[in-house]
Parts: structure tokens; sequence; C-alpha cells
């Protein structure tokens, strides 16, 4: 369960006045629920993403992970109970280390202890874990992950940062970088993981047909805040259409961005 | 002549180890060596000559004075991991940026090295050489001195290098090599990246004063002037190793750097004893040095281009270095 709030983020700029990124949001999501989260360009997104994993400090407010209020928490702290997968490929893996030292990596929270990484027994865990991305990764495991596709390196960081079963899932923008089919095949691992390990997920997307289908609950923000909130049998009557409808009334103006939006 | 450059290469590659881990693994641009390997040097003689001068008095026990050779190495060892965690500190506390805190660290620790040395710039060693009397105590007194010197040299260097590959299998390890290649997956699995890369500075360190503790016992004596121009002699170890050697095993990365250390060693004694062939004199030979390194960078930038065959199966840890 993740709560935030009355969360205020501010970057300072050039100028004097300070540009607010996060006015007052707040935010409850129930264990176990997967929500969607769309918005234009600069809406905060990212920033409300950024917030819950530790990257960006609070100005003022509170988030809540699982009972632990964790707004003070550094980001590798956090990082124990909230995985996240970034819109680049690259960001959530070490690239000149093999794909079994990755994964032996992800696959515990917290300090490191004096014992071997890999050891036959644990390879052998991890590649069949590997195996059910089907990408066969697993014929591949002494194999720098720099060598790996764009694809297979996402699907790869999506395995890493579920492995060791954190309770939040915070998923950026994780198949924007990907070609159609590859999107499509993380997405799907996405689900299927989030089921399996009882995640609760955020997820911010562009692709409105997968924000609906993807999630139990879609949030819709514009500006710092959040001007709609759809769930249950409101979101299961929703077309696309009506999502874009809603978000161009929502939002007040109107703008070139919204064909983007229809894709 | 070929004893000495194997046995100064062995010596000078722990301290070349140290700076593959800082600037290779960890990623981080430390000159605190210039510092920690005359502190090695410094701790390590003023062991052996306390040892000396209470047991020709009689007031420690013998088996005390035989101990004493490897205390003055450990001793070397834990001086160089101190001018690491102070440089970490000022890195990690301050916000100190990884170059100057080292400068800071190096300009402090010259004055605790004359301390060390009880004030002096110089110790002679020339008696109680720890090197040589643990290669003595293990091999027996008959063994010519250069043997035993190589002997001792090599079993060092490649008991550090067996020690590090190992290190570098281990869960901390593997974490190490990532902090440096993408710290935000390091972060991503829970793991504090300050302490980690601590860890990896403190060790460097260790194992630049543990090599400064070696060089004073070959040179015979310790000197605070010994850092002068290490970080770039180390620093042309490793590239020298790289140009020769290429493997993404970590194991086969370490080996590398101590050959590369003995190619450093040969070089610039050929330097010494031949470059007046050429005009050069031992004036040049620090500028031999930068010569050498920025040419290694040039070549390994020109093979960059060139396609080459992609890694093989099997490897373990592989560092960023491992890719000219």
């Amino acid at each position: 369960m993740i709560r935030v709030e009355s969360a205020f983020v501010a970057f300072p700029q050039g100028g004097g006045e300070d540009r607010v990124v996060l006015r007052d949001l707040s935010l409850v999501v129930p264990r176990g629920q997967t929500v969607s989260i769309i918005g234009s360009n600069g809406a905060g997104k990212s920033t409300l993403l950024n917030a819950i994993a530790g990257t960006v400090s609070l100005r003022s407010g509170s988030i809540v992970v699982d009972g632990r209020d964790c707004a003070r928490d550094p980001e590798w702290i956090r990082a124990r109970y909230v995985g996240r997968v970034r819109q680049n490929p690259l960001a959530g893996t070490a690239g000149e280390m093999t794909i079994v030292d990755n994964l032996a990596l992800a696959s515990r929270k917290g300090p490191r202890r004096l014992r071997m990484a890999v050891t036959p027994a644990s390879a052998k865990i991890l590649a069949a874990r590997v195996a059910e991305l089907g990408m066969g990764l697993e014929d591949r495991l002494r194999e720098n992950v720099s060598r790996l596709s764009g694809g297979q390196r996402q699907a790869l960081t999506l395995l890493m940062a579920v492995l060791s079963r954190p309770s939040v899932l915070l998923l950026d923008e994780h198949t924007a970088a990907l070609d159609p089919a590859n999107a499509e095949l993380v997405s799907s691992l996405t689900k299927r993981f989030i089921a399996e390990f009882g995640l609760t997920a955020l997820i911010v997307t562009h692709d409105m047909k997968r924000a609906l289908e993807q999630a139990d609950r879609v949030v819709m923000m514009h500006d710092g805040g959040i001007v709609a909130d759809v769930s249950g049998e409101e979101k299961s009557r929703m077309s696309v259409i009506d999502l874009v409808q809603l978000f161009r009334s929502r939002r007040g103006t109107d703008y070139a961005e919204d064909r983007d939006l229809l894709h | 002549m070929i004893e000495g450059i194997l046995v100064e290469g062995l010596i000078y590659g722990i301290l070349a180890l140290g700076v593959f881990i800082s600037f290779r693994v960890l990623d981080f641009p430390d000159l605190t060596v210039e510092g920690s390997f005359p502190a090695g040097a410094a701790a390590a003689a003023a062991i052996v000559t306390a040892a000396a001068r209470s047991g020709a008095t009689g007031s420690v026990p013998s088996w005390f004075a035989a101990a004493a050779p490897f205390v003055a190495v450990l001793a070397g060892f834990v001086a160089g991991c101190l001018a690491g965690l102070a440089t970490s500190l000022v890195h990690h506390k301050l916000k100190v940026p990884p170059l100057l805190a080292g400068i800071v660290t190096m300009t402090g620790f010259y004055s605790i090295n004359l301390r060390i040395l009880g004030g002096k710039p110089n110790l002679p060693l020339i008696k109680n050489n720890p090197l040589l009397q643990a290669a003595r105590t293990w091999l027996g007194p008959s063994v010519p001195q250069d043997l035993a010197l190589l002997a001792a040299a090599l079993l060092a260097a490649l008991l550090v290098a067996a020690l590090l590959d190992l290190f570098f299998h281990t869960e901390t390890g593997i974490a190490m090599g990532a902090l440096g290649d993408n710290e935000a997956a390091v972060i991503q699995v829970g793991v504090n990246p300050s302490s980690l890369r601590t860890l990896g500075i403190v060790l460097a360190n260790g194992l630049a004063g543990l090599s400064g503790a070696f060089a004073a016992s070959y040179q015979g004596f310790a000197d605070v002037n010994f850092g002068a121009g290490v970080v770039a002699a180390g620093l042309a170890s490793v590239m020298l190793g790289e140009l020769v050697l290429r493997s993404q095993f970590i194991g086969a990365q370490l080996f590398r750097v101590l050959l590369g250390s003995i190619l450093f060693r040969g070089l610039m004694y050929a330097a010494r004893s031949w470059g007046y062939l050429a005009g050069i004199t031992p004036n040049d030979l620090r500028l031999l040095t930068a010569l050498l390194i920025v040419g290694a960078v040039a070549i390994s930038k020109y093979a960059a281009k060139r396609p080459r065959p992609g890694p093989g199966a099997g490897q373990r840890i592989s560092l960023r270095g491992g890719r000219p």
C-alpha cells in the first residue's frame, strides 16, 4: 500500500522563482492494485515516481509505503521494498557484467555478504527464472548484458526488479523505448509478474489503450496534480476515446500533443 | 637484472592492483596512493626498526622479533587503508570531488609520514630487511638473496591477486563491480553506494600501503618522497597490461595488471640502461611514463574503432577497463 499525502516538490531554476512540479498531491493505492498514470509531458508523472522511490525529495508532505513513513529515507533504503524500471533499458543493469552476475546482484535486497555470489545451485535457479522470459537468455548466462538487445535488456531489468520480491513496483514508461513487438512482450511480462508476486504497481505510460487494459485504475495528472481518477466499473466501461475526451476536458487547454495519445 | 625487474614489477604490481580497483573498478580517480604508498613504507620501516632496536636490547621475546616482518607488512596495509578512509570520508561527507579529496589526503599524509618516520625524511633498513628476513625464514638461509627476494615477491603478488579474484566473485565483490558500471543498479538492490565505494577505496589504498611496505624492504629504506609519481606508474602498468592481454575474466584482468607492471619496470630499466643511445637520461623517465600512458590511451582508442570479435562465453565479472 502506498499513501502519498500533500506531496509538494519544486526544483530551483535560474531567475528566482522555483518550478513547482508536484502541488500538494495526494494519492492512496491499496495493496495489490495496479494504477496507470497518464498525463501530458511535464505533468509530474515521473516526479511522483521519483518521489516515492526517493530519487527526489519532498519539500513538504509525506509518503508511507506499507505503513513505513519513508519520505526522509534515502533511495537505497527505500529500494528494499520498492522495485523500479525506467524508460532507458540501460538504466537498471550493469552492462559490463554478465547476465548471471546481474541476476545474482538483484536476487536479494540489502547489505552484501562475503559469500560466493553465484554457486552452481544458485545459477540453476537463476537460469530457470530467466528462462521464463522466453528469450533464450538462460543459454547466454555468461554473456555480458551489453550484448543484449533493448527488449531483452528491459525484460531482464524487469525480472531483476521483481526477483527480490519488493512490495511496490514503479514503472516509468518502461516500454516506450522499445519496438512494438518488444513493448507488447514486456507489457505482458509486467502483467504476469505483478500477478505472480502480488505487487502494488504504478505504471506511467503515454499509451492510453494500454493504460486502460493493464491497470485496475487510471490516474490522470496535469500540472503537478491529479485531475481525474477512474476505477472500477467506470473504468471498465471506458474506451480510449472516452479517456482522451476526459483528459481534454479536465486539462482545459487543447494542443497538438493529443494526437500522440491516441496511438 | 631480470630478477630485479621481476621483483620490482611484482612489488609495484600490488600498487597497480590498487590503482586498478580505484580507477577501473570503481571509476574513482584516486590520487591518495601518492600518500598511502609512502605511508605503508614508513609504517613498515618504523615497526621493523623498533623491533630490531628492542630485539638488540633483549626487551622483547624472540618470537616477537621473528614475527616483526609480518607485522610490519600488515602495518603497511593498515596505514594505506587509513589514508583511503580519509579520502573517502572527505569525498562522501563533504561532497569533495574525488581528485581533490585525494590531493587533500596525499598532502596531509606527507606530514603524517614524516612523523611515522620519526621526523626524518628517510629511514634505512639495510640490516632489517623484512621481506628478505621472511623469505630466509621460509626458504632457509642458504638461498641466494635475489632468489629469496623473487620468491617472496612472487608469492606476495600472486596471493594478493588470487585473494582479489576470490573477492570479486563474492556478493560484495560483484556489487563493487556493478557500482563503477551503473550506480543505480546497486542502489536498486538496497545497498548503500557510499559504504561500498568506501570499502573499495580503503582496499585500493591498503594495497598501495602493502606495496609500499614491500618497496621499502626491497629498496632498503623508506623515504617520505616514495610516493612521487606512483599514480602515473600504476596507471601505466594497468594500461600496458590491457594492451597485451584482452580478457573479460576478472582473474585475467588482475593477472594482467601484474604483467603490465613487470613490463613497465622492464621498459624503465631499458630506458635507464640503454636510453643514452637515444639521448635519454634518467631525468626523462617521468616524461617517458607520461608518453606511455598517452600512447596506451591512443592505441586503445584506435583499436576500439575497428570491429573485433566479441567477448566469449564464460566470463564472470568484467569491467569497463576490459574493453579498450
